[in-house]
């Protein structure tokens, strides 16, 4: 290691830092947490990537700084380093998967590094990204929030460039999973258009249908024993006031 | 307009509606202001209405800073009583502010300003709705309420009926009676193609509908971290859902075992009395728009 620090002059900093830093440390990958090196050295965990980039085992050299990327020839650097990303990314996606990727994600998720749920009824809910395929180049990032239950876009284009599969499908019923006891309660307001005061009907009507759908949902729940007033994932009931779906 | 190209001189109007983060708002007509209708009531809202109407119009207008003992005032009261009566400038600039936010909330439901906000809502310049499914539907500025200083700008989706908080920081201080409640509801209907819009995206993406998923699987309705918010984006598509829809006509329908939600229904009724509260106000906008 102590080598590399007079090998290396990177252009964005004076000294050498580890690779997975540097990466984490780019503007645009702050969605990312650290993955460690012992996770990605575990051939096991690395199982068919080989198959979505080349050169594999160069690139994990990379990625744990056992060998310097400006070691390599020139004309492949840019190459290389691309590719170093798309295997992080990959990795990454695996490894927040596992108990010790999901505590630092959840670190994340409680500090909004994710940003906030800009639904005005969700009153700024942490998000948490998820993919909407596992395989690479297919769709960029998406953030779900927990309290709507809904997909939004990242709000800087910095964000929605990233690739969905660096973090996965499963990443956040994963994540809820794990932390049951950061499941929200689930505001009922919604939105109806008015025109001086008076609510638009076919809007009115249709809000009064998908309350109906909650309240049968409450319902169906409820016949299993399962509470739904004022409870992680119930919803949110102010005041004393007497919830029919409690009898 | 009258200003001069020679001058530096910027009428009041344009240098607010092109200040920073004041882009939501269009200029209104001066024909508009100038007509005493269209402002009634709103002289017992703003401090200062004379003055901050006149600033408004590019009128002269005294304040307390370049009036010192002069002997021109406004109730032939003593001088003392007067430079009281003068506003300062910042407390002006403040007042012309909220009163031009207040025009404008009639400005924009009245057929000039509809379609004058029609026009940014087509160049997208409230920006798109940050929700997936929605594909970047163009978003309408809307206020929470009519009375100024309770609540920000908001900006509604019409394909997901919702509200959402407007993504740059910058209109965080802009007041949501400025646009009012009644603007996206009359924009909707007085622009059928907004709503033709979306239904092109609802239809485009109700059939596969999001839901978490672990490995492939679906979470089940009953696991806690199971699927709750479906019923907020939903559309009736089987016939099932249909007649359920029609049956909501004017109520939730009575349960089948003769069980009323009280709570859904009480949830309607409280907002509407608030609604009531609002339409005094409201009164003399409606006929400003006609």
């Amino acid at each position: 290691m102590a080598n590399e620090e007079y090998v290396t002059d990177d252009s964005s900093s004076d000294f050498t830092e580890y690779w997975i830093d540097l990466f984490l440390g780019i503007k645009g990958n702050e969605y990312f947490c650290d993955v460690d090196d012992e996770y990605i050295r575990d051939r096991f965990n690395l199982t068919g990537l080989n198959q979505e980039v080349s050169k594999l085992p160069t690139l994990i050299d990379i990625i744990t700084d056992l060998i310097d990327i400006e070691s390599q020839p020139e004309e492949h650097r840019d190459a290389l380093e691309h590719n170093a990303r798309i295997l992080y990314g990959l990795i990454h996606a695996r490894y927040i998967l596992t108990s010790r990727g999901l505590n630092k994600m959840f670190e994340k998720f409680r500090n909004g590094d994710f940003g906030y749920c800009p639904r005005v009824h969700c009153q700024l809910h942490p998000l948490l990204p998820i993919g909407l395929n596992d395989q690479p180049r297919l769709a960029s990032v998406k953030l779900y929030c927990a309290k709507c239950e809904d997909l939004f876009n990242p709000k800087s284009g910095r964000h929605s460039v990233i690739d969905g599969a660096y973090f996965g499908t499963s990443f956040p019923a994963m994540f809820f999973q794990n932390f049951p006891q950061v499941i929200p309660v689930h505001p009922k307001e919604t939105y109806v258009p008015k025109v001086f005061g008076f609510k638009l009907h076919e809007y009115s009507k249709l809000s009064r249908w998908r309350q109906f759908q909650r309240i049968s949902l409450e319902k169906r729940l409820v016949s299993h024993g399962i509470e739904v007033v004022n409870v992680p994932g119930g919803f949110l009931v102010d005041g004393p006031r007497e919830e029919d779906s409690q009898q | 307009m009258p200003s001069d190209p020679e001058d530096d001189y910027i009428p009041w109007i344009q240098q607010f509606c092109e200040s920073f983060g004041h882009d939501y708002f269009v200029p209104i007509a001066q024909e508009f202001i100038e007509d005493d209708f269209n402002l009634t009531g709103l002289s017992s809202q703003v401090p200062y209405y004379r003055e901050a109407l006149y600033t408004i119009l590019d009128y002269q207008v005294e304040t307390a800073e370049d009036h010192n003992d002069d002997s021109s005032n406004i109730n032939g009261n003593g001088s003392n009583l007067n430079s009281t009566k003068l506003p300062n400038k910042a407390l002006l600039a403040h007042s012309a502010e909220l009163l031009y936010g207040l025009i404008h909330a009639r400005y924009i439901i009245s057929k000039p300003g509809l379609t004058a906000m029609a026009s940014k809502f087509e160049r997208n310049e409230f920006g798109s709705c940050p929700r997936f499914y929605c594909d970047g539907m163009h978003l309408i500025p809307v206020g929470s309420t009519d009375i100024p200083g309770q609540e920000t700008v908001r900006l509604y989706c019409p394909c997901c009926n919702d509200i959402y908080i407007p993504s740059s920081s910058r209109y965080l201080n802009i007041d949501g009676a400025f646009f009012g409640t009644t603007f996206p509801g009359l924009l909707v209907k007085m622009f059928p193609e907004i709503e033709n819009q979306c239904r092109i995206r609802i239809n485009k993406f109700n059939q596969n509908d999001f839901s978490l998923k672990l490995f492939g699987f679906k979470i089940n309705e009953l696991s806690l971290s199971g699927p709750r918010m479906k019923w907020l984006k939903m559309h009736p598509r089987s016939a099932k859902e249909k007649e359920e829809y029609d049956n909501c006509e004017f109520s939730i329908p009575i349960r089948g075992d003769g069980e009323v939600d009280p709570d859904a229904l009480g949830s309607d009724l409280d907002e509407e009395v608030e609604d009531d509260e609002e339409l005094e106000e409201d009164d003399d906008k409606t006929m400003a728009s006609e």
